[in-house]
């Protein structure tokens, strides 16, 4: 995630965030082959078990990785726009922010801090105002899909006022 | 019983009122969220899936039907007003759709591609009443080895014919594979890549992951931008009727549009978005007008709508006579099936002939109740359409979230939605295609039980694979589809493929 640099006007450097790419990917075939070969004992009379696709998806896996890491070194891969990443750790911390709150405070307070978190991701920075329209919000929406289509939402505090 | 037989069974399921309202409600929401821009018809139907769940089957796959039509319906709008087409289905209709609306020729645009896309849902609709139950004959021979063989020709379509780049496609096809191993292995109880958490052992679900990938990795990627300003929407000025020679430059492209989207869309492999460029091409040469092109041509809306409308009915033929979802949409939709149990193919229209033909029937009207909707509530969308943007994207992820709270309000699952999230917006940043995710996730474990089945059939032989005649055709136009468009690539001709992407988000 460097800043952009272009491939096709500048000296063809190896890109090394697709060199990360091509580590993440021959890891996540490492991984397969590390879980599956405790099945690999188990095969029917067809000769083909549990573990053999598997394998046979964690090698192609370490073959684009390969041919990830070639593309790299070329310089293929395509130029990016520059990513400005405040926004985005806002939402995700709004996303965690919504996990870790929604058992113990319920659907409305939880979700409602991601819907103000998001805003804010977005340039609506005023939290004292987007907080409580995200929570009234999410209580509509809760007594909507809770109260009408018996979706099971967590209740919290908030909830329980009404139900 | 004939087809007809069966369709106007089919109509009776679907005219009972209950049934009707499902269907309003569903093509009501499908357009509401489809307009909104940047949410594609496959966001809809992910973001609007939690809606149908507490209906019995038939009542949900109906209310589910209008959601999918309602969302092609509302992303014209949106491409034709604000330029920034929420799939890339829509990428022609905003060439000439949103030069029109800037001449003030909005009206006419407007009606032209909802009046096109009715007659196209209306044909295409029609033959996928008729041409279903010969598919579904055909499908009835197939064994393990014939449907493997289909399998793999979908996935080498939609991850690596179309696109950018053959690598890219490829890796986000396998990296959907790596996700579907994990769970329970089907054939032997095996638990696979779950690592001891229980949570995991049901596998990942496909609206989670379409849900995370779809919505939030774009909500990420949109908010990385930074800020923009606001995207400008066009007024609707004057009349919205078509004049005399609107209409007499229309119908034809309708007709032209409808029968290149609609086989386009029903053949077994990826990339329904094609039908769009091709009817493009196919009106600007034959138009009388080719110098109005790129200015707002009426015949560049009326066809590549049509088009895209048909195929979007074509490519529920092989969804529902093969199980095989071609597009993201259609693997959604066949989650949309699985969560009651209910596997489309062959003989689903054996054992449940009611709720297909009920489905189909329901499209039809469907598509009738979004052109009696469309035209006059029109200046709703437009309002839907000047939403900020942070309202727009918090309430986007806030019915995201809910989505994934109703089908199983757990921490972990919310993890895994944030994860795929960022996963998603990694890809973006990158230029990989999100949509061969999705389909491999949901088509591999089909398709390896198929491998499976074959093999225990051969006793392990995998020449078995090629023996078959059928399979080894579509075996060798897989192989073919994987390794021209490399060469093309290779040799500089790659723009065309990257122009007819599969892009839809």
């Amino acid at each position: 995630m460097s800043k952009g640099n272009t491939p096709s006007t500048q000296t063809r450097r190896p890109d090394r965030a697709a060199l990360v790419i091509a580590v993440f990917l021959a890891a996540l075939a490492g991984l397969i082959f590390w879980d599956t070969s405790r099945l690999a004992q188990i095969t029917s009379y067809s000769g083909i078990g549990p573990a053999t696709i598997p394998f046979v998806i964690a090698s192609v896996l370490l073959l684009l990785a390969a041919w990830t890491v070639f593309e790299a070194l070329r310089g293929d891969f395509p130029a990016r726009e520059r990513q400005e990443f405040g926004p985005v750790i806002w939402i995700i911390g709004g996303l965690a922010a919504q996990m870790l709150t929604l058992k113990p405070l319920g659907f409305s307070i939880a979700t409602g801090l991601l819907f103000a978190a998001t805003a804010a991701g977005f340039g609506k920075r005023k939290l004292w105002f987007t907080i409580p329209i995200g929570i009234v919000l999410c209580l509509g929406v809760w007594l909507v899909f809770a109260g009408l289509l018996q979706l099971s939402l967590p209740a919290g505090p908030l909830e329980h006022l009404f139900w | 019983m004939t087809t007809f037989d069966f369709l106007l069974q089919g109509m009776l399921v679907a005219a009972q009122p209950m049934n009707l309202l499902y269907a309003l409600i569903g093509v009501t929401l499908g357009t509401a969220v489809g307009v909104l821009p940047g949410i594609g018809p496959a966001l809809t139907v992910a973001l609007l899936l939690p809606v149908t769940y507490r209906l019995d089957p038939g009542g949900s796959l109906i209310m589910f039907a209008g959601i999918y039509y309602g969302g092609m319906y509302g992303g014209s709008t949106t491409s034709i007003l604000l330029n920034t087409p929420g799939e890339s289905a829509s990428i022609v209709t905003a060439l000439e759709g949103n030069k029109m609306a800037r001449k003030g020729r909005g009206g006419p645009a407007l009606a032209t591609a909802a009046i096109g896309s009715f007659v196209a849902g209306l044909i295409a609709t029609l033959g996928l009443a008729f041409i279903a139950p010969f598919v579904v004959k055909l499908a009835l021979v197939f064994g393990p080895r014939e449907y493997f063989a289909l399998m793999v020709l979908a996935f080498v379509t939609v991850s690596s014919a179309f696109g950018d780049s053959t690598l890219r496609g490829l890796t986000s096809l396998f990296i959907g594979f790596a996700l579907a191993i994990i769970g329970i292995d089907q054939l032997t109880g095996q638990a696979r890549m779950s690592f001891g958490v229980p949570d995991l052992l049901d596998g990942i679900e496909v609206t989670t992951l379409a849900v995370a990938m779809f919505a939030i990795g774009e909500s990420l990627y949109i908010a990385a931008q930074g800020e923009q300003g606001p995207d400008k929407v066009e007024a609707v000025k004057g009349s919205v009727w078509m004049t005399a020679q609107d209409w007499a430059r229309s119908w034809k492209a309708w007709l032209r549009g409808t029968a290149i989207g609609f086989p386009i869309g029903a053949m077994p492999a990826g990339g329904a978005e094609i039908g769009t460029f091709l009817s493009y091409a196919t009106e600007k040469r034959l138009s009388k007008h080719p110098e109005e092109f790129g200015h707002g041509a009426i015949e560049g809306v009326a066809g590549p709508e049509a088009a895209n409308n048909a195929s979007a009915a074509g490519t529920l033929v092989p969804l529902l006579t093969l199980g095989l979802p071609t597009t993201a949409t259609a693997a959604i939709m066949l989650a949309g099936f699985q969560q009651y149990g209910l596997q489309p193919g062959p003989l689903l229209f054996a054992t449940n002939p009611q709720l297909v033909w009920g489905l189909i029937a329901s499209l039809l009207i469907a598509n009738f109740m979004l052109l009696v909707l469309n035209l006059p509530l029109v200046g709703l969308w437009v309002k839907l359409l000047t939403i900020p943007k942070p309202w727009l994207y918090a309430g986007i992820l806030l019915f995201a979230t809910l989505g994934t709270i109703g089908a199983n309000p757990s921490v972990f699952e919310l993890g895994m939605l944030l994860a795929f999230g960022v996963l998603g917006y990694a890809m973006r940043i990158f230029g990989y295609p999100i949509a061969p995710v999705v389909v491999g996730l949901i088509l591999g474990p089909l398709a390896e039980q198929q491998l499976r089945r074959a093999l225990a059939i051969s006793q392990g032989d995998v020449t078995v694979l090629f023996t078959s005649p059928v399979a080894a055709v579509l075996l060798v136009i897989a192989a073919a589809a994987l390794i021209v468009p490399l060469i093309l690539r290779a040799r500089g001709r790659g723009q065309v493929l990257s122009q007819l992407a599969a892009n839809e988000d």
